[in-house]
């Protein structure tokens, strides 16, 4: 007893640094993962990242899953910019069995993805705010993002976990009130987001807050193969959009934004051009769209549901109907690998198909998986507000952590 | 009661302004709170409380109900004394300090005059900066007993800060002082009668803007406002210094913050902006009336920086710790010791010493 008391009162030879439990339900960590952090004080000292709180194994679920039953999955990986994934995944599986798509078709596909980018990086903008303390930036704009959920509403139904479309196209042509919502939405966006820049853009304290905070060169980013606005923060301006065109990104004019230093501002600054550059995107794209067309979809019979009076009146509507809702579909023996630009950077599926109903593998490229490994090297050093900062400027979200 | 106030020779009025006091302050305490969320959606286009009677005006009753019936939830490794103390502390030295406020002018009714000071210590602003720092006793005590990590980050950043800051605000005042010349809030007041006198302001915030910039600055940190709420700050610290707290006791904590508030914001329209005093105040005749709106000015210039606290949390960012200390050491200790220095050159030059 005494001889610990006697310890405790002699300053320690070594220093002694405090084991801090960030998480796993912590208010900033915006979902579920955990840091063991040992502090100095403040200053962070050592980092260990542990995930797997939510992992639900969806590459091996999706092994037992016929092809138009794995999009919903995807849309639980990133699940702030779900049609992204969605269209992803329909790639794949167009690219395996060599569907052509109608332009039309793909254009609205880009009009949706791009929404969902906005979505996204609307999240991650105004959560940078709000870790930074100003809360103020992060209501105006996220009622933007709601009426975004609105649009893919109209077109789908559903809002956060949205499996939209399907392979081949689209399930219906999306209806009027959709196209409203859409319209109005680049009428009012732009003007909302503009307020959003200048409340934090160019605020004193926000700038010192996350200036030099965070940081990651690009050798060090290219080393951890970092994609998306997390690499084109360091400088390096690689984007699968324009590296690797997809649904006809090709016919479209739009800037890549880089930054220089890949600090948690350069990250909001990359985001916040996106989004204007998503904008313009997404106005290219309506101008060019045929919003009286009724093709949905590619002619791939075999995965787009026909309509039910086709069904009951004609034979080989009868037996696709009935080899969709069972999932009988077969595809061809192959491998591919689709990456899309996922709100978060690149999204990759890699599908082995053995020739059956189901994947014989599919792997997801989730680019938060990749970003949270470089945590424990971004936060050293730095303190314990920055390491809540380069957490929410990285966008890392569980559900795609964990997959 | 009455005959007996009027008959009896001891004073009791003092006794009842410290009740009417009391009362005041929770209840703007209790009303900032409601205040808060008003403003607080008014500026982020929101509805804010509503449901509580009309407007939701009993919004802050119906959260008082709430904090009495959580369940107290003391956690086992935690030093109990202590937990108790803490918020206990930091509410009774919120409610101290308004004590040496004149509240408004002199009320004379039949001949008999009541201050609207419960008490006028000739070393009244003293008293206040005391009070003020005991406060941190509260949230440091809380942030240990709670035996939390999270709390005691909290709580050290509460101590560090305020007591960096006191330093600046101590030397602010020092200047204050200087050209006031007294320690007495009640003649602060007086000497800041009017709203022109001998062709220049009576009202400090004119002799000396710079006083009142670096005090208010040390004002929002002393309270825990945005952008010093380091202590609490949600997204890093869980709940700061009370995340171990629940029901009144956490209530007290949040309370004492918004009655600091009060305070803090009474101070700064007594200190720079002639407390009590409007223009014109002389050209009325009856000394009743003018006591009057004494009061309701002073009211209504506590009700405005109250806001303005309120305006600058829900505008911008907190600072980061290290910012926050270069805040505090680098520039505005620097700042207010060259305007000690400054404001004593000009006083010497223009004869002004006494």
């Amino acid at each position: 007893m005494n001889e610990h008391l006697n310890n405790d009162t002699a300053a320690p030879e070594e220093k002694v640094y405090t084991t801090l439990n960030l998480g796993p339900t912590h208010p900033a960590t915006h979902g579920i993962f955990q840091n063991v952090l040992k502090m100095d004080g403040e200053i962070i000292v050592d980092a260990e990242p542990t995930i797997g709180y939510i992992h639900r194994a969806f590459e091996k679920l999706a092994e037992r899953r016929p092809f138009n039953q794995i999009t919903p999955i995807t849309d639980r990986l990133n699940y702030c910019s779900s049609p992204i994934n969605n269209m992803g995944w329909h790639m794949t599986v167009e690219k395996l069995i060599n569907a052509e798509i109608p332009k039309n078709v793909q254009y609205m596909r880009v009009v949706i993805m791009e929404l969902a980018r906005i979505a996204d990086h609307i999240i991650c903008n105004s959560v940078i705010g709000v870790d930074t303390g100003a809360l103020t930036g992060f209501t105006y704009i996220f009622q933007w993002r709601e009426k975004i959920y609105e649009i893919y509403e109209e077109i789908c139904g559903a809002r956060l976990t949205t499996n939209i479309g399907r392979i081949g196209g689209f399930e219906r042509m999306w209806p009027e009130k959709a196209w409203q919502r859409i319209d109005d939405f680049m009428k009012e966006f732009p003007k909302e987001l503009k307020q959003f820049e200048d409340l934090l853009m160019r605020n004193r304290i926000f700038m010192d807050r996350t200036i030099n905070a965070g940081g990651i060169n690009a050798e060090r980013a290219l080393q951890y193969s970092f994609t998306g606005p997390n690499l084109r923060a360091t400088g390096i301006d690689y984007d699968v959009r324009v590296m690797n065109p997809y649904s006809s990104y090709e016919d479209f004019d739009f800037v890549i934004p880089v930054g220089t230093s890949g600090d948690v501002y350069d990250r909001f600054m990359v985001r916040q051009q996106e989004m204007w550059e998503s904008l313009s995107i997404i106005r290219q794209a309506l101008k060019n769209i045929d919003r009286k067309s009724t093709v949905f979809h590619g002619d791939v019979p075999e995965f787009c549901l026909p309509a039910k009076e086709e069904v009951y009146n004609n034979m080989e509507a009868l037996i696709y109907h009935f080899k969709i809702v069972m999932g009988e579909t077969d595809i061809p023996v192959g491998e591919v690998y689709h990456q899309v630009e996922g709100a978060n950077g690149e999204l990759g599926f890699y599908l082995i198909s053995d020739g059956g109903r189901t994947p014989y593998r599919l792997h997801f490229r989730r680019p938060c998986f990749i970003y949270y490994q470089s945590y424990p090297e971004i936060i050293k050093g730095g303190m314990l507000s920055d390491a809540i900062l380069a957490m929410s400027s990285m966008n890392v979200i569980a559900g795609e952590l964990d997959a | 009661m009455t005959t007996l106030i009027m008959t009896s020779g001891f004073d009791w009025w003092p006794y009842i302004l410290v009740v009417i006091l009391f009362l005041i302050s929770l209840g703007v305490a209790a009303y900032a709170t409601y205040a808060e969320r008003k403003v607080a959606a008014f500026l982020q286009d929101r509805l804010g409380p509503n449901r509580a009677g009309p407007f939701g005006i009993l919004q802050p009753i119906a959260d008082g109900v709430k904090m009495f019936m959580k369940e107290e939830i003391i956690p086992n490794v935690s030093n109990k004394t202590l937990f108790i103390l803490g918020p206990a502390i930091a509410m009774l030295t919120a409610l101290l300090t308004g004590a040496v406020i004149p509240w408004g002018p002199d009320v004379v009714v039949d001949g008999k005059v009541y201050r609207l000071q419960v008490t006028d210590v000739n070393i009244g602003v003293l008293y206040l900066l005391g009070v003020v720092s005991i406060g941190v006793y509260g949230i440091m005590i809380g942030g240990w007993a709670s035996n939390n990590k999270y709390a005691l980050l909290g709580a050290l950043r509460a101590s560090s800060q305020m007591i960096s800051y006191e330093v600046a605000m101590g030397v602010s005042i020092v200047t204050l002082i200087m050209f006031t010349g007294t320690l007495s809030t009640a003649e602060i007041a007086q000497q800041q009668h009017g709203f022109w006198a001998d062709g220049y302001f009576t009202w400090n915030f004119f002799k000396n803007p710079l006083v009142f910039l670096i005090f208010f600055i040390c004002a929002l940190a002393e309270t825990n406002r945005t952008p010093f709420d380091l202590p609490e700050c949600e997204t890093e610290l869980v709940g700061g210094y009370h995340t171990e707290y629940s029901s009144m006791k956490l209530g007290f904590y949040l309370f004492a913050e918004y009655v600091n508030m009060f305070i803090s914001s009474a101070v700064i329209s007594l200190f720079f902006f002639g407390g009590y005093n409007f223009p014109f105040m002389d050209q009325i005749d009856n000394q009743l009336l003018v006591s009057l709106i004494g009061v309701g000015v002073m009211f209504a210039k506590t009700v405005f920086f109250i806001f303005v606290f309120m305006w600058i949390r829900w505008t911008i960012p907190r600072f980061r710790y290290d910012q926050l200390m270069n805040l505090g050491w680098k520039v505005l200790i620097p700042l207010s010791l060259v305007n000690l220095a400054i404001t004593g050159l000009v006083m010497y030059f223009t004869g002004n010493l006494e």
